[in-house]
């Protein structure tokens, strides 16, 4: 295998797994609060038409990303809202936003089908990134950069940082927390803003860099396979970021060995492979500890102070 | 004043609603003709789905405030498909158009319980007496298009992007191969299979991969411009699909093979509204302007344009047939004779692709 393919193969994992890995992020530090927000698909879809339609009415990425973010924030905590205030049921509520942001985001998108954005420049200089094999670590757009970036963020936010310990207290007893004095509301609702930001701009790579055009759907189902990500990678963000890079890898290599005419299985069993993978090994690493006694306690149940 | 509990309530609310429901298909009989259409994807893919929705409007244009029209798009093939096709007879359609092949079953069990309601479906096999089928010769399309790519292509090799083995897609595999062959009769059609009709992400990605194997010629048979987008940024050439897409790829896009639904369905509804309809097997193509290919684009050199211009005149005129024989498939077999043309019903089971294909 020539290093062009091999550069190539690279970039295309890289591609595959960031998204899933920034919305599964997201939903780590949401679920690390207490808080299943099952929405996350159509945050997605909501982060990439904002972000499209704002990057080519503005002419600026940049604006499209954090417009992708803020949009898809808004909606996360219209779920919050519901679901914390209200104490709606969080299942329901989630797949109700999920509904709701693929059907707005078709109806905002109609008018830009068939438009094209600017891109991100290259975040390195021209040598680096534009270099045919140092590419590898150079020329990826912004938003990669910023995932890698956000996968020690939250580990360490999560592990080393007091703010962590508050909100994975509260995931794991909110009664307790209450009593010390934490805000059990305002932390999760921040929790769900932050996993709504997190979608918001994991959506947005696809409108803007992955396929840089709008049309409906345009995720086809990559949110899902985020929020089984957080799932089977048990709520710990170095696992999820091995989860979310060995699904880009299996889907790449399945698409790379039908081109190259290596047929070694029926190509619906190799559509399938890069799930099965994924469950599988994510499934063995975490059934050697605690497995599913993992989850954080008060995953999905609303939270009523009896005062 | 009488106490109204809560069971004489609810028995008063029932009987209310029992009342309405009975009542209001009578009021239904008159008014404008009722048409609907089932989508397999969204009517923003811009390929498939678009094409088709395209048709439905030509349909309101031409005949106004005699015809209503509704659509249900992103109606997944199965269960789901066979309660909404239900759901539009129950409400008074009296003519519906199923889009995609795996709505064959759904279609055909509902035609059964229906038997006032006229069922249209598209590139299936199966009719019945309220059941019609119609699909539109996409292989001639795929004729011109493989003698452009073999014209153009410098490594001799094409990517093609499909999304299931079923014999639709078979045939544009075999034209778009058996074309390129009489103008290179080394070169190679190298398939990959991604199991989905709509999925741009992974489209992008198939093509890619094609890219690297030493494909310089990309075509597909999936909904999205995906792969033309990918092809534009490797400096490749490539074909649309359903629509024009050039828009997404002004560089990569010589033309595209578009489905030009609207005078088919504009015939139908015109036959159901004089009383004409029969479940009759339509299978038209370039001569009844069911598929054209979208303009060529700067891109295309002038000899490639004569080309394909000299391929779509004689297949509008009956004398260019692509599946001509004599065809080997990939063994090695004659399939069919010197001179010989294939029948339509072989072509509508060919589960064999010719040699050149690598699938």
């Amino acid at each position: 295998m020539t290093s062009v393919i091999l550069v190539s193969m690279i970039m295309s994992i890289v591609g595959v797994s960031t998204p899933i890995l920034l919305a599964a992020l997201g939903e780590l530090v949401a679920e690390k609060s207490g808080v299943l927000n099952l929405g996350v698909e159509g945050m997605m879809l909501i982060g990439a038409v904002s972000g499209f339609a704002v990057t080519y009415l503005t002419g600026s990425p940049w604006l499209g990303v954090i417009a992708a973010g803020a949009c898809a924030t808004l909606s996360a905590l219209m779920f919050g809202y519901l679901t914390l205030s209200l104490t709606s049921n969080q299942v329901a509520t989630g797949l109700a936003l999920t509904i709701f942001g693929i059907s707005l985001s078709s109806l905002v998108g109609e008018s830009f089908v068939g438009l094209t954005v600017p891109s991100f420049g290259a975040v390195f200089p021209a040598g680096l990134s534009e270099n045919p094999t140092l590419r590898l670590i150079f020329g990826h757009s912004p938003v990669v950069y910023f995932s890698l970036v956000m996968t020690w963020a939250v580990w360490h936010f999560l592990t080393n940082t007091r703010g962590g310990l508050i909100l994975r207290a509260v995931g794991e007893n909110d009664y307790s927390a209450h009593s010390i004095g934490y805000s059990v509301i305002a932390v999760r609702y921040a929790a769900v803003a932050f996993g709504g930001a997190m979608a918001g701009i994991a959506g947005s790579y696809y409108s803007m860099v992955l396929t840089p055009m709008w049309a409906e759907q345009l995720t086809a189902g990559r949110g899902w396979i985020a929020l089984a990500l957080v799932v089977f990678s048990v709520w710990r963000p170095v696992r999820l970021f091995f989860g979310a890079y060995l699904f880009g890898l299996v889907m790449t290599l399945e698409l790379q060995s039908k081109a190259a005419g290596f047929n070694f299985a029926p190509p619906e069993f190799m559509a399938a492979l890069p799930y099965l993978a994924t469950v599988v090994v994510l499934a063995l690493i975490s059934m050697k500890k605690r497995g599913a006694t993992a989850a954080p306690a008060c995953l999905g149940r609303p939270f009523k102070p009896a005062t | 004043m009488t106490e109204i509990d809560r069971r004489s309530l609810l028995a008063a609310l029932g009987a209310a609603a029992t009342l309405a429901t009975i009542a209001s298909p009578l009021r239904a009989q008159d008014g404008p003709l009722k048409a609907a259409f089932v989508y397999i994807g969204p009517v923003g893919d811009f390929g498939w789905t678009y094409a088709h929705d395209q048709g439905r409007l030509m349909v309101d244009e031409h005949f106004g405030a005699a015809v209503q029209t509704t659509f249900v798009e992103n109606v997944a093939e199965g269960p789901d498909a066979e309660r909404i096709i239900r759901q539009l007879a129950q409400e008074g359609n009296k003519l519906i158009f199923t889009t995609s092949f795996g709505y064959m079953n759904p279609t055909v069990k509902v035609a059964k319980q229906f038997p006032d309601v006229f069922f249209e479906h598209a590139t299936g096999y199966q009719r019945a007496d309220n059941l019609a089928i119609y699909n539109a010769r996409f292989y001639e399309g795929r004729a011109v298009i493989g003698t452009m790519a073999a014209m153009m292509s410098e490594t001799g090799t094409a990517g093609y992007i499909a999304s299931f083995p079923i014999p639709e897609v078979v045939m544009g595999i075999n034209a778009f191969t058996l074309a390129a062959q009489k103008v290179n009769p080394e070169f190679k059609t190298q398939v990959v299979w991604v199991s989905t009709w709509y999925d741009p992400a992974k489209e992008a990605d198939a093509a890619r991969a094609l890219m690297d194997q030493g494909a310089d010629m990309i075509t597909q048979h999936t909904d999205s411009p995906a792969a033309l987008q990918a092809a534009e940024e490797r400096g490749a050439f490539a074909f649309g699909q359903a629509t024009d897409m050039s828009q997404f790829a002004p560089k990569a896009h010589l033309t595209a093979i578009v489905d030009n639904w609207g005078p088919y369905y504009v015939k139908r509804v015109q036959a159901v509204l004089d009383g004409t309809w029969e479940a009759s097997d339509t299978w038209s193509g370039m001569a009844q302007d069911e598929v054209v290919m979208s303009p060529f684009r700067e891109n295309v050199p002038a000899e490639v344009a004569a080309a394909a211009e000299t391929i779509i005149a004689e297949t509008k005129a009956g004398t260019y047939h692509i599946f001509t024989g004599p065809i080997y498939d990939q063994e090695g077999t004659l399939r069919v004779p010197e001179g010989e043309m294939m029948s339509d019903a072989d072509l509508l089971s060919m589960d064999w692709y010719v040699q050149g294909v690598a699938s």
